[in-house]
């Protein structure tokens, strides 16, 4: 029996940069809502790397941030509006400022693919960064995919040819790929586009792991690569000249698993890759010393005033309810089957008395 | 006596814009005004009840085809061209965390039922309200940042009685109205943030200071709602502006918060103190209800909810109110038992049948009056209407109006409006029995095992009032008492949402796939495996070979040619 994944992803598509974040809470179908709150590190995971990016500069409309579940206003949560990353209830990364895209039930494969409405418009000068976080893989085997609610499944080939799709058609210009999963190096195995980079929190056959407890709010608040992710994160500001390769080398050695990276597809050397060209943006201000002349507004609303008294609407008219004339359906000749009944029943009665009575129709 | 909040203050003045010389595109008085308020009201049981509006009017026409709007003031921008672009005559949306307790907490200024609530009413010059009502809702949905693209026409309903225009009007043809309810939606801070921005100061200055969303949410109640219409501008009614008005209502626990005693304070409560006044607003006032202490200065009386009830004032446009300490301490009397109030519940055993009961109470000890119970029930409930009884007192009452729309498969949701007498201090029970229907295991959500809401059912009613209601519209009407336009002086408007219900449906169970898929391929691999050798096998005799001495004896004797073994 499948047991409980959740997968966060993200996909941001930004004129400049711009980091998507999705979620979406995987629960079996024969438990209860009582596993949402197991997964509140992955919430958690998302926020932490939105808010990063929201702090170098990006804003809300070039972020799509897809939470599949109600961490911050569950009733579970001891302080409510708030997700705490660091124990102790230090950082609380939800913050004040967060609109969610996508959240609860909308998040599915399909929305992530190719979204209807709320999406974001790129174009091949993006720098996209997508983050994914979530548990994907089990014990039983079955890399190379990620659950989303439970009901579906996104592989790492539908992966593949998204972006390639995406490519093809000018969308992006470069791509970060983050997922912190169990066994996420298989989900970047088969991406073919060029220009693309994937890191991942654990390679194939092994585990991701989560970070610290909070003993208040009783799970565990973050995973370990999201979380030195995150710490590497804070130091960097928008001028900061990091690079790709201290990215990767940051979560090397502290963590115990190896995290993998995939930087085959990517032209530019990873060491030239600056952090803020997909985690911040700089946006470019032209100042100039001209005059501009701004029209009139609408001068129009004068001439035509009603004249007549307008009045409010009468928000109980019992009279008039219980006058309301039904609605007047259609009339429509009879059907063909009360025809023939009727016809029958003639028939078996002149049959019966004899033709003589039809003078007493006529 | 209303002299300390002063008169309506005049018209705020447009600057002048740098660098044009037009001198008439500016200098004319701006046609928008905003004023903001909080009412502060303890409540019986010891929580406190924060109400805050945030009203803005705009004299100007959203529906001219020849010139759009174009220039946006206070007014947001973002619904400005939701109402242009969808011909919306009115539109009321409202996100509410919590239920109301009307028995402990008397009636609210503004009623919302939980989760997610919009209703519109379109112009009559729409042709297709269906698609027009379908963009509006996804847009809505990026705007406020929720779920609200789950409205379909499997949960909109056209209720033909209910929700009259709040606004100005003559037409109320029902066609062009549209309701729909979502229990299920959750409202968190990234409901409220977009709620701020369309706010002119938006949450720096004003009020809207007070609003931190980690105190908001740690609350028994929350609601946040937007309601647009058209109003009259002045008392004769000669021409009509648009009024938008956001309310926010907050419940405190001030028990379970930690604070223990009675006391409060805006401190306590919103953990942040008011500095000044927004610089946009013609006036921004705290109301606090100091009706059981009359002994309190700075008094205005108001008649609110067919009560009349006294606040004490305090106008933050005058820059003496801060830096002042004002403690007051409040006691609370009996609270009177609200006139008008219903529950609801499922009843019944097991997944097949069960039967949905609404009890409406009349707590008028004289008076008896007529509500107007509207029921909006999915389809997946099959309703039995001929199971429909309406009982008061233990006495069959009979409705003088019942509007029934049956469900249609995944098409429509059952509609039920009915008009009931109350009989004076009694109990009324509406009960009507409903099968659960079996979904294709598609349409099953993803956790199938909590259960499928049913919105509120909405109990609107004329409720006759102690004393006498202000009929006249007056610019000075505290925010608060104005929201329903009142017609006559005896009786108040007033609605009243039940619970939502949680029904379970028969689940299948989804790992059986799987299960098949295993037992089937299991069957058939034996079945067929062992069918095809049996067939195609063929049983050769076989020398047994010989042990392992024997064969090197063998091999010895063929090295010397001697016959071999048997």
């Amino acid at each position: 029996m499948a047991f409980s994944l959740d997968t966060n992803c993200g996909l941001l598509n930004h004129n400049i940069i711009g980091p998507i974040y999705c979620t979406s809470t995987i629960f079996p179908p024969d438990i209860l809502i009582t596993q949402f709150w197991f997964n509140y590190r992955h919430v958690a995971n998302t926020l932490s790397v939105y808010r990063s990016v929201k702090r170098l500069g990006i804003p809300d409309s070039h972020i799509v941030l897809m939470l599949a579940d109600d961490m911050a206003c569950n009733y579970r949560n001891p302080k409510p509006a708030t997700v705490f990353s660091h124990k102790n209830m230090e950082f609380n990364v939800y913050g004040d400022d967060v609109e969610v895209d996508y959240r609860g039930y909308e998040v599915t494969v399909e929305n992530f693919l190719t979204p209807r409405s709320k999406r974001l418009l790129s174009d091949d000068r993006s720098n996209i960064l997508i983050y994914l976080t979530g548990q994907t893989g089990n014990s039983h085997g079955g890399n190379g995919f990620l659950k989303f609610q439970d009901s579906e499944e996104i592989s790492n080939m539908e992966l593949a040819d998204a972006f390639e799709q995406m490519w093809q058609k000018r969308r992006y210009n470069e791509l970060l790929f983050i997922i912190d999963t169990c066994q996420g190096a298989s989900m970047y195995e088969r991406f073919y586009s060029p220009n693309l980079m994937a890191l991942a929190s654990s390679q194939v056959g092994e585990d991701s792991l989560s970070h610290q407890p909070d003993l208040a709010i009783g799970v565990h608040l973050m995973d370990k690569y999201t979380f030195y992710l995150l710490e590497f994160l804070e130091e960097v500001h928008p001028a900061s000249q990091a690079n790709m390769n201290d990215l990767v080398s940051v979560c090397a050695h502290r963590v115990s698993v190896s995290p993998g990276h995939h930087t085959d597809l990517f032209q530019r050397n990873p060491g030239s890759v600056l952090i803020t060209d997909f985690f911040g943006s700089v946006r470019k201000v032209e100042i100039t010393k001209d005059t501009i002349n701004l029209t009139s507004s609408v001068k129009s609303g004068s001439g035509d005033m009603q004249i007549e008294s307008l009045t409010y609407v009468d928000q109980l008219p019992v009279a008039e309810i219980i006058h309301q004339k039904p609605k007047q359906k259609d009339w429509h000749p009879p059907d063909g089957f009360i025809l023939g009944l009727w016809t029958l029943i003639l028939l078996v009665f002149f049959q019966t008395y004899g033709i003589k009575h039809l003078k007493h129709i006529f | 006596s209303r002299g300390a909040e002063g008169a309506a203050a005049p018209p705020v003045f447009t600057w002048l814009s740098d660098g044009t010389k037009d001198s008439e595109s500016f200098t004319a008085a701006a046609r928008d005004q905003f004023q903001e308020e909080l009412v502060i009201r303890p409540l019986h049981s010891g929580d406190i009840y924060a109400s805050f509006q945030f009203r803005t009017l705009w004299d100007t026409d959203f529906l001219q085809e020849r010139q759009k709007v174009s220039h946006y003031r206070l007014f947001p921008k973002s619904l400005g061209q939701v109402l242009s672009k969808f011909s919306v005559r009115e539109l009321h949306i409202s996100f509410t965390q919590g239920f109301w307790r009307t028995m402990q907490w008397g009636q609210p200024f503004i009623p919302s039922p939980p989760g997610a609530e919009l209703w519109v009413w379109f112009h009559d010059t729409v042709s297709d309200v269906d698609g027009n009502w379908k963009e509006l809702t996804n847009v809505l949905s990026g705007i406020f940042c929720a779920s609200l693209n789950f409205i379909d026409l499997t949960n909109t309903v056209q209720p033909s009685a209910s929700f009259k225009p709040l606004g100005l009007g003559n037409a109320t043809d029902h066609r062009f109205l549209r309701y729909a309810t979502l229990p299920r939606e959750i409202v968190c801070t990234e409901n409220l943030t977009p709620w701020k921005k369309l706010l002119p100061c938006g949450s720096k200055a004003g009020l809207s200071v007070l609003l931190k969303s980690e105190k908001l949410f740690h609350s028994s109640f929350h609601s946040q709602a937007v309601h647009i219409r058209p109003v009259c501008q002045d008392e004769q009614c000669t021409s009509k502006a648009w009024e938008l008005r956001q309310t926010l209502n907050v419940v405190f626990d001030l028990y379970t918060s930690g604070q223990g005693k009675k006391e409060w304070s805006l401190f306590k409560m919103f953990s942040r103190t008011l500095t000044e006044a927004c610089p946009l607003a013609t006036s921004s006032k705290v109301y606090v209800d100091i009706t059981d202490n009359p002994e309190v200065k700075l008094k205005q009386q108001t008649v609110v909810l067919g009560d009349r009830r006294t606040y004490s004032v305090f106008d933050l446009t005058r820059a003496e109110m801060f830096g002042q300490l004002r403690s007051l301490n409040l006691l609370l009397r009996d609270m009177l038992r609200p006139l008008l109030h219903a529950e609801r519940y499922v009843a019944g055993f097991g997944l097949q049948t069960g039967e949905i009961h609404t009890v409406i109470y009349n707590n008028h000890p004289y008076r008896a009056f007529p509500v107007l119970l509207m029921d909006s029930v999915p389809w997946y409930l099959q309703l039995y209407i001929h199971t429909l009884t309406v009982t008061s007192k233990s006495r069959d009452n009979k409705p003088s109006y019942i509007h029934y729309q049956p469900a249609k498969d995944r098409h429509r949701p059952h509609l039920l409006e009915m008009l009931i007498q109350l009989p004076p201090h009694s109990m009324t029970e509406v009960t009507v029995q409903f099968e659960r229907a079996l979904l294709k295991w598609t349409e099953y959500t993803p956790d199938p095992n909590h259960g499928f809401y049913v919105g509120s059912s909405v109990v609107s009613a004329l409720v006759p009032s102690m004393v006498a209601m202000n009929t006249n519209f007056t610019q000075d009407q505290p925010l608060f008492s104005s929201f329903v336009p009142v017609k006559e002086e005896s009786s108040y408007f007033v609605r009243v949402y039940t619970e939502p219900l949680l029904v379970n449906l028969p689940t299948p169970d989804f790992s059986m796939p799987y299960n098949v898929i295993c037992l089937t391929c299991t069957v058939v691999a034996v079945g067929y495996g062992s069918f095809y050798n049996l067939l195609t096998r063929t049983f050769q005799v076989d020398e047994p070979s010989l042990p392992l001495a024997k064969r090197l004896a063998n091999l010895i004797r063929r090295i010397r040619g001697v016959p071999l073994l048997a």
